[in-house]
């Protein structure tokens, strides 16, 4: 993959001495309090020995983006760090002047921010998300950014980061998320086709991420139709392949020929706002359905409209938030945005420090 | 069980009638005896199942379960049902798949044979060897709150589409069978003959007549022909057969547990055809109420003796089937009459009254008395034609339905909310309002909602106007731009008009429908609160 040398190099000559020289000093200080080296500030989490933040929601001199979903990855900061297929993400969702220099890091690559080590790890959200790992003074903090622990063919698998402070979303923060297997969520949907071989089936779902592994979910379990696709998933879709991921036939969910008859019984996937739109209204008697996590609430799904939910996640659910904790068994979890007062509950009846960080900006979408 | 709650999960969540027989038809089809016939029961309210308390629940949620996580979870969620099935964890790893869950019939015989000291244990089990949506269908069986939009009379179309039955003939076997319904099932797949009812007091399917439309009376002589009024309340069928007494709503639903004054008040046996009003009857010399009155007794399982007091319930007796054993519906319309009147003048003058003859001699006369009937409570005729016999189902010709003409307003749209299934990208449910006197001048109150009257052509035009007028949004509603100078008017035509306390305007109609839509027309000129007032006024006066 090319990398283009847009982080400016003096900071690259920062990231390549200053290893050099801290390890020539001995080390005096002792173990660095957390919550000194990263600290939720208005525009996001903030590390100021680094002098940068993490996802931050306002436009920042220095930002680390986790992972390409817009309440993450905003545009207009002056320099962003990320892994190679973030940054195309962005990108490809805001153009060329996304920021003033980009810098691509590799899984597993360690480097120096003043001072501070930062090095990237799958999470296993969507493709190219990352947790971040920072450390200083023998403490380090990994920030999960969102994350899940399901096989997802679409990216690469998360791998547990050893860790003093596991900062945590709580999406799913609840025990009543219990997500089913995918594979069965899958089933449904096909089982609805051959029951309803008449009726559209319009799956909502988010433009990066779930549309792709919905699609690689219907793939894998056989489904061999051409898969019609929302315009404003046409250009994650063509990078998802483009990065090795085979989608199958896909074709744009449009009606040059006025011939509506092409989608009878057929699948077409698109976000879940454009249903309420004029859109829909090119689909035989369409039956919505929609991918996510929520849909887990029947009452949920029924405010929405949706005849046929598929409870299919990027995010952990309940077991998976409490397994990864336990697995890690970090000094402290700092729980960030979703229902956190469970998890928060959930930490202190196992005698583990836990505390909300309150940050705000960051929604439920991409679920 | 795997198949009932994946049939209720759909269920629960489609709109659509065709969709919803489609989903009960494949599940009859596809699933084996005898839980075809239980879930057929559950859904149809037949289901007999040991009830299990809310609370012995929640205490076997909280036997694993931290109660702070527990509450969140409730808050969240909103329904208790939902919230155990999904909580409900279990470390021990169980197989979950299709075959390995209990099935339906195991689980309704199961319970219904457990010791008072089983139940507890045996519930605990179950929850832990269904899925979620198994323990959410079995919790919602086992605390009788099976809500899903789907009517006995839905359940009962689905199995007439199984056997390429008519309907009526599954409403006439329906009260003479039990769950779970293995014979019925065998006679709907072509197995076997049609079942045989030895059970009393079962339902007869009805006799309906049609709307009168246009040339339909022209071709038709008066003197063959008896006329009475149609009165607002509901259709039903009283039955006694020796102890056994029941009345059926005219879909065959029993509803004999609502209505303890009338069924203790059958003095006769046989099975007659009225009308079920509350109120006085003519014999009492007090007045008939109106249907929201009667709504006040409607669609409850069982009845306080305060509503018995205030809102007493009576037949108005129009139809005769079966006079004791002997069955009459092969009989004269004039000689069934006959037979009717006899019983119920001997019957108690407070429940039952006979309904009377119109005389009439021409159409026109008829129409005229159709137009200006002596009771608020009248909302047309009945014609009737004197030497019909009682047949089941809708025939053309002998009997006919003349109902007086809607009442009309012009009012304005002010909100428009989103439809369901088809019509999810359309706004299609109307608010609409009319001018009424304010401090300030006049201003729009609401005064109904209609989502139906309309062309799918008219539609696009107010699916196209809201989206261009929209003022402001409320989740699923818009409101729409509505006021002196501009707005759109429509023409609502309704069935009638009550006073009401829960609607601002003080007025509630009865079946309001978007009639024309008047693009032509200004909104000033839409009507004014107090011509509906009027119409109230001048029904009661």
């Amino acid at each position: 993959m090319d990398r283009k040398p847009a982080w400016p190099s003096s900071l690259l000559k920062l990231a390549l001495c200053i290893p050099l020289a801290q390890n020539a000093i001995p080390t005096i200080f002792a173990a660095m309090r957390p919550d000194a080296l990263l600290y939720p500030a208005p525009e996001g989490l903030y590390c100021p020995e680094g002098g940068f933040y993490v996802d931050p929601v306002r436009p920042v001199e220095r930002a680390l983006i986790t992972h390409g979903h817009s309440d993450h990855a905003r545009p207009g900061h002056v320099n962003v760090l990320a892994t190679r297929q973030t940054l195309d993400i962005m990108r490809i969702r805001y153009g060329d002047g996304f920021s003033a220099s980009e810098q691509p890091v590799a899984f597993g690559e360690e480097l120096d921010i003043n001072g501070v080590k930062v090095s990237f790890h799958p999470a296993g959200h969507v493709l190219g998300s990352a947790q971040i790992a920072i450390e200083k003074n023998g403490t380090r903090i990994v920030v999960s950014g969102d994350y899940k622990r399901r096989p997802d063919p679409t990216c690469e698998a998360y791998v547990p980061v050893p860790c003093d402070v596991f900062i945590t979303e709580a999406t799913f923060g609840l025990p009543v998320f219990h997500h089913p297997d995918p594979i069965d969520e899958t089933g449904k949907l096909l089982a609805s086709l051959r029951q309803f071989p008449e009726r559209t089936h319009l799956v909502g779902a988010y433009a990066l991420g779930k549309a792709q592994r919905v699609i690689r979910l219907l793939r894998d379990a056989g489904y061999g139709e051409p898969i019609y696709i929302h315009g404003a998933m046409e250009r994650l879709c063509d990078y998802y392949i483009g990065q090795g991921i085979d989608l199958g036939e896909l074709l744009p969910a449009t009606i040059e020929s006025r011939d509506k008859s092409i989608f009878k019984g057929a699948v077409v996937i698109g976000p879940s706002s454009a249903f309420a739109d004029r859109w829909t209204r090119r689909f035989n008697d369409p039956l919505p359905s929609f991918a996510s996590g929520w849909m887990m609430v029947r009452q949920r799904a029924k405010q929405l409209g949706v005849e046929l939910p598929l409870v299919i996640s990027d995010h952990c659910d309940w077991p998976e938030l409490t397994e990864t904790i336990t697995e890690l068994a970090p000094q402290e979890v700092w729980v960030t945005h979703g229902r956190e007062e469970a998890l928060v509950r959930w930490c202190e009846l196992q005698g583990i420090k836990a505390k909300p960080l309150h940050l705000v900006g960051y929604e439920d979408e991409g679920d | 069980m795997k198949a009932f709650a994946d049939l209720l999960d759909r269920l629960v969540l489609t709109p659509s009638r065709n969709s919803k027989l489609k989903l009960l038809t494949d599940y009859f089809r596809d699933t084996p005896d005898p839980d075809r016939g239980y879930g057929l029961a559950a859904i149809a309210g037949t289901l007999e199942v040991r009830n299990v308390k809310p609370a012995m629940l929640r205490e076997l949620v909280l036997e694993r379960m931290d109660d702070v996580l527990f509450r969140y979870s409730y808050d969240y969620v909103g329904d208790l049902a939902e919230t155990i099935s999904l909580v409900w964890y279990n470390e021990r790893d169980i197989d979950r798949s299709a075959f390995a869950q209990p099935r339906l019939g195991e689980v309704v015989v199961r319970m219904n044979s457990l010791g008072r000291t089983e139940v507890r244990s045996f519930v605990r089990d179950l929850l832990d060897r269904l899925d979620s949506s198994g323990r959410f269908a079995f919790i919602k069986l086992a605390t009788g709150a099976l809500r899903i939009g789907v009517s006995a009379r839905l359940a009962k179309q689905a199995l007439a589409d199984l056997g390429g039955k008519d309907v009526t003939e599954i409403e006439t076997l329906w009260h003479g069978l039990q769950p779970p319904y293995e014979s019925l099932f065998k006679w709907l797949e072509g197995g076997e003959e049609k079942p045989v009812l030895a059970t009393p007091a079962i339902f007869h399917s009805v006799m309906l007549a049609n709307p009168v439309e246009e040339g339909d009376l022209g071709i038709l002589n008066p003197v063959d022909y008896a006329a009475e009024w149609k009165w607002d309340g509901i259709r039903v069928q009283l039955s006694r057969s020796g102890e056994t007494r029941r009345i059926y709503s005219r879909s065959g639903d029993d509803i004999s547990g609502a209505f303890p004054d009338i069924l203790e008040s059958i003095s006769f046996s046989g099975v007659i055809d009225g009308e079920l009003l509350v109120g006085g009857t003519a014999r009492s010399n007090s007045p008939t109420r109106t249907f929201s009155d009667l709504q006040q007794r409607l669609n409850r399982k069982t009845v306080t003796s305060r509503m018995l007091e205030e809102y007493p319930a009576f037949i108005r007796a129009y139809d005769m089937l079966f006079d004791g054993e002997q069955d009459v519906r092969g009989n004269s319309y004039i000689e069934r009459r006959g037979r009717l009147s006899e019983v119920i003048d001997r019957a108690p003058h407070d429940r039952f009254d006979l309904s009377p003859l119109v005389p009439f001699s021409t159409w026109e006369e008829l129409d005229d008395l159709r137009a200006a009937p002596p009771d608020p409570v009248i909302e047309g005729v009945m014609i009737k034609r004197r030497d019909s016999i009682y047949q089941a189902g809708r025939m053309k010709g002998p009997w006919f339905k003349w109902k007086r003409n809607p009442y009309n307003v012009d009012a304005v749209l002010m909100y428009a909310q989103r439809g369901h299934g088809k019509r999810s990208s359309y706004y299609s449910d109307f608010t609409f309002g009319v001018w009424a006197d304010d401090e300030d001048g006049e201003q729009l109150v609401p005064v109904g909602k209609a989502y139906f009257g309309f062309t799918d052509a008219e539609l696009e035009v107010l699916d196209k106007f809201v989206r261009n007028n929209t003022t402001e949004r409320f989740g699923p509603v818009r409101a729409v731009r509505a006021d002196k100078e501009f707005g759109f008017v429509v023409e609502v035509a309704f069935e009638g008009i009550n006073r009401s306390t829960r609607h601002k305007s003080g007025v509630a109609m009865r079946f309001p429908r978007i009639a024309r839509l008047r693009p032509d027309k200004p909104s000033y000129e839409a009507d004014r609160l107090r011509t509906l007032i009027a119409m109230i006024d001048a029904k009661a006066g």
